[in-house]
């Protein structure tokens, strides 16, 4: 599964990540992490408030660390 | 209620440790519970209760607020909406462009992040517990007239040249709010989740401030203060705002500070200028914001705190002083 983490490296985007990581481990899924740190591409993904999530595409969630539920959630699809 | 965490202290430093009361050590342990103690507590429940306010508003929603608004009421709008607004400080570039993509004038776009770091929850909250409801609310009012302040002398001497101008080409797709159906559960898991996670975040600082506080409190005499930073030496003002712009990550620790130096004397202008500098002016942030700002820009931001923070804390040490 390829999930991408839009933010500029700010300690939230990296617990973002492992949060993510650890799920995914935890549940077995293997996924593929890209970063995407560029301020001007997180803005043309449509994201202004970072850390955001992206999956096939699409913002899943955007503006602080996600749920441990929602990062399960995105995981189990 | 409060003195629950006085008898605490009481307890801990003189039943449990033994110490001697009225002892230099005793008062700085006794400082230390008490305020430690007080602080968690108080941070813990006044973010949570804060927290379902703030899941009302976020940087999105703000922008589709701000919107096509007249300048006059953008700029006030923005400062108060900065004041409630919660971003990461790494989100401040992005934020910048999102709102300038939307036609947004760019002195309500800086009204709206001036305003947002300088009232936070967390100061509040520690502003209320050190100095009383009165202090805290000149604090804010303060806060969100500077926002106001800033972005109309911004839109006044006409500084977009001070953008950097690639900024004004990007367009951003309109954002796809993915979580729209939000409940009281949402709500409450948000809150809850806030709490947690500022707390993890500035539980040392917190600590290493307090700590600070308590050697003071305990071991560093009033007229030591009174000498250097009372209201006789006019340059402690000044002096104060400097100290405070490269003391940034410390924002949490030092209000348990101030509540130590307002107790031995220090005037309250000069307290409350020396927290601005310390909570607005970042130097890690404006390296932030120079991928978007000229860098005539960013010494237009800090020359333009610097003075207006000094100008609040001569007013203050005036209006207060009595």
């Amino acid at each position: 599964m390829d999930i991408t983490v839009l933010g500029k490296g700010c300690s939230r985007c990296e617990s973002t990540i492992h949060r993510i990581e650890r799920e995914a481990t935890v549940l077995g899924v293997p996924v593929q992490i890209t970063k995407i740190t560029d301020e001007v591409e997180i803005i043309k993904n449509g994201v202004m408030t970072t850390p955001a999530v992206m999956i096939g595409g699409k913002i899943v969630h955007s503006g602080g660390i996600p749920s441990i539920e929602s990062v399960q959630s995105w995981l189990k699809k | 209620m409060l003195e629950l965490f006085t008898h605490l202290a009481d307890w801990m430093a003189y039943d449990l440790f033994s110490l001697e009361k009225e002892t230099k050590l005793a008062g700085a342990v006794h400082f230390f519970i008490e305020d430690t103690t007080k602080i968690f507590f108080l941070l813990a429940v006044m973010i949570y209760i804060i927290g379902f306010g703030r899941s009302y508003v976020s940087p999105e929603k703000v922008r589709v607020w701000l919107t096509g608004k007249s300048r006059f009421t953008g700029y006030i709008l923005a400062a108060l909406l900065g004041a409630l607004t919660p971003f990461c400080s790494c989100s401040s570039v992005p934020l910048f462009i999102a709102f300038l993509s939307a036609g947004i004038p760019l002195g309500v776009t800086m009204a709206f992040l001036i305003t947002s770091p300088l009232v936070n929850e967390v100061a509040v909250v520690l502003l209320g517990e050190a100095l009383g409801l009165k202090f805290t609310l000149t604090y804010v009012g303060t806060g969100i007239a500077l926002g106001i302040i800033g972005g109309f002398i911004i839109d006044a001497f006409k500084l977009n040249k001070w953008v950097e101008p690639y900024v004004w080409d990007i367009k951003m797709p309109v954002p796809e709010n993915a979580e729209d159906a939000k409940g009281w559960g949402w709500r409450e898991k948000y809150a809850r989740g806030e709490a947690i996670d500022i707390i993890k975040r500035v539980w040392l600082y917190v600590l290493i401030g307090v700590g600070l506080g308590a050697g003071l409190h305990g071991y560093v005499p009033q007229e030591w203060f009174m000498e250097h930073a009372g209201a006789d030496n006019p340059f402690a003002v000044p002096l104060a705002v400097l100290a405070g712009i490269p003391l940034y990550a410390n924002a949490t620790g030092i209000i348990p500070v101030a509540e130590v130096l307002l107790n031995k004397g220090v005037p309250i202008g000069t307290i409350l200028a020396f927290i601005m500098s310390i909570v607005a002016i970042s130097l890690p942030e404006l390296l932030i914001l120079r991928k978007v700002l000229k860098i005539q820009m960013l010494v237009f931001f800090v020359v333009f705190l610097f003075l207006a923070f000094v100008g609040v804390g001569y007013s203050f040490n005036i209006i207060f002083g009595g």
